[in-house]
């Protein structure tokens, strides 16, 4: 859910909407009685809050700023979550890292167990939860020899990705998911996105946890 | 939704990304705050505070309702009573006039237009300032005062209410004029806040003026 309202241009554009409405209860009254404007103007307004409801769905995603490394190190971001310590998944970033000097960084997006849960800011559990996906992951990297290190993200994985991006420079991106119709990532165009919009190599690995297989994306 | 960053035991990384965004030079200070919502904190202050205005007028059209209502007198407005609703009208449709040059003048620095931008500006000022005069001259002329009954009550306690707002709009558009004038605005986003922001509070105090002309004057 985002803001419907964040600039000038946009309540200008509820400025007119509004005006427009007004204009048809002004018209209705003067040409019926006060009751039939004041019915029209509740459904007005029910109507309003209801495209309000709707244009501030979802997130609101803005161009991805990329931060520029320099120092030499190839750095790897993946990004993960109930795949994050798939066998896959260790072996991509090894692949990633090899023979080169090399750093990863984990993102786990903290993600509420309901839509209660997000609008009720009641992101503890998730929150926690990420973090242990991502210790231990990071833990398996750094015993096998990986400089690694990792963060909990926001609970929109797009908006996870943009967040870290915004200040770890990364020169390669691994999105991990579970397979198609059974990754809302995936519903939501996550990796079409940000190969859509970023400059880097964007490698995608689909992991199905049943099978204990993995498959290129 | 802000994101709730845990990096783990990695001091080079905050080191490695604040190197990378300054250049490679030293970082001093914290770190730039995330800013997931895309929008910047003083555009995002105006819009808290116009939720929190949005409930003060919720208050009194709640006290206006009610009496009109629930309450529900004989006639309402009072048969002494009688609103210039044409006048009211063409302030309204000065008032609203108002926002469409302040759209205009954010339109015209948004292109790197600065002349439209001074002259967006100026008209919104003046429209402003019309429609508070024309209203000051309808408290004085109307034959009635907040003393007289509930309706006189709730009338000047909603119009001088907006009649407040649209006076704190034309401080802040003094400002953007004044600066405007003297060149601090450019056609980037950052370098218009000062007319961004007063322009979404004039926007705000228009929609409530629409609201009022029409619960009052026409309903």
């Amino acid at each position: 859910m985002h803001n419907p309202m964040r600039s000038e241009a946009e309540a200008f554009r509820w400025l007119v909407v509004i005006l427009a409405g007004a204009l048809t209860v002004i018209a209705l009254t003067l040409l019926t009685r006060p009751l039939v404007g004041a019915i029209w103007a509740l459904v007005l307004i029910v109507a309003g809050l209801a495209m309000a409801l709707r244009d501030s769905r979802g997130t609101e995603h803005g161009p991805l700023a990329v931060t520029r490394g320099g120092d030499g190190r190839h750095r790897v971001l993946a990004l993960a979550n109930q795949t994050v310590r798939s066998p896959a998944l260790l072996e991509q970033l090894a692949e990633s890292t090899r023979e080169r000097r090399a750093e990863i960084r984990v993102v786990v997006p903290a993600l509420p167990g309901s839509r209660a849960e997000l609008w009720a800011s009641d992101t503890d559990e998730a929150t926690e939860l990420a973090r242990q996906r991502m210790e231990l992951c990071v833990l398996d990297l750094r015993e096998a020899g990986h400089r690694a290190n990792g963060a909990v993200g926001d609970s929109d994985p797009s908006v996870a990705l943009a967040d870290a991006l915004a200040e770890y420079p990364a020169d390669e991106i691994v999105i991990s998911t579970l397979p198609p119709g059974r990754s809302r990532w995936l519903d939501e165009r996550v990796v079409e996105r940000a190969r859509e919009e970023l400059s880097l190599p964007v490698r995608h690995l689909v992991w199905d946890p049943e099978a204990k297989r993995a498959t290129p994306g | 939704m802000e994101s709730s960053s845990a990096a783990l035991g990695h001091p080079a990384a905050a080191g490695a990304s604040a190197g990378a965004a300054g250049g490679g030079g030293h970082h001093h200070g914290p770190p730039e705050a995330h800013a997931s919502s895309k929008v910047d904190r003083q555009v995002l202050g105006m819009i808290l505070f116009i939720v929190s205005e949005v409930m003060l007028f919720g208050a009194f059209f709640a006290a206006y309702f009610f009496l009109r209502v629930v309450v529900n007198p004989e006639a309402w407005p009072p048969e002494s009573v009688h609103l210039p609703v044409a006048i009211a009208g063409i302030n309204t449709a000065i008032l609203v006039s108002s926002s469409f040059t302040m759209h205009y003048a954010l339109e015209g620095i948004r292109r790197g237009n600065h002349l439209a931008l001074k002259l967006g500006l100026a008209i919104t000022w003046l429209l402003g300032a019309t429609f508070l005069f024309i209203q000051v001259n309808e408290y004085i002329h109307i034959g009635f005062s907040a003393r007289d009954g509930a309706f006189g009550s709730v009338f000047y306690g909603l119009t001088g209410l907006h009649g407040a707002h649209v006076f704190i709009g034309l401080l802040l558009l003094t400002f953007a004029n004044i600066r405007a004038w003297r060149g601090h605005f450019g056609p980037a986003a950052k370098e218009h806040l000062g007319v961004e922001i007063p322009g979404i509070y004039w926007h705000f105090v228009d929609v409530m003026w629409i609201i009022v002309f029409v619960t009052v004057y026409i309903l």
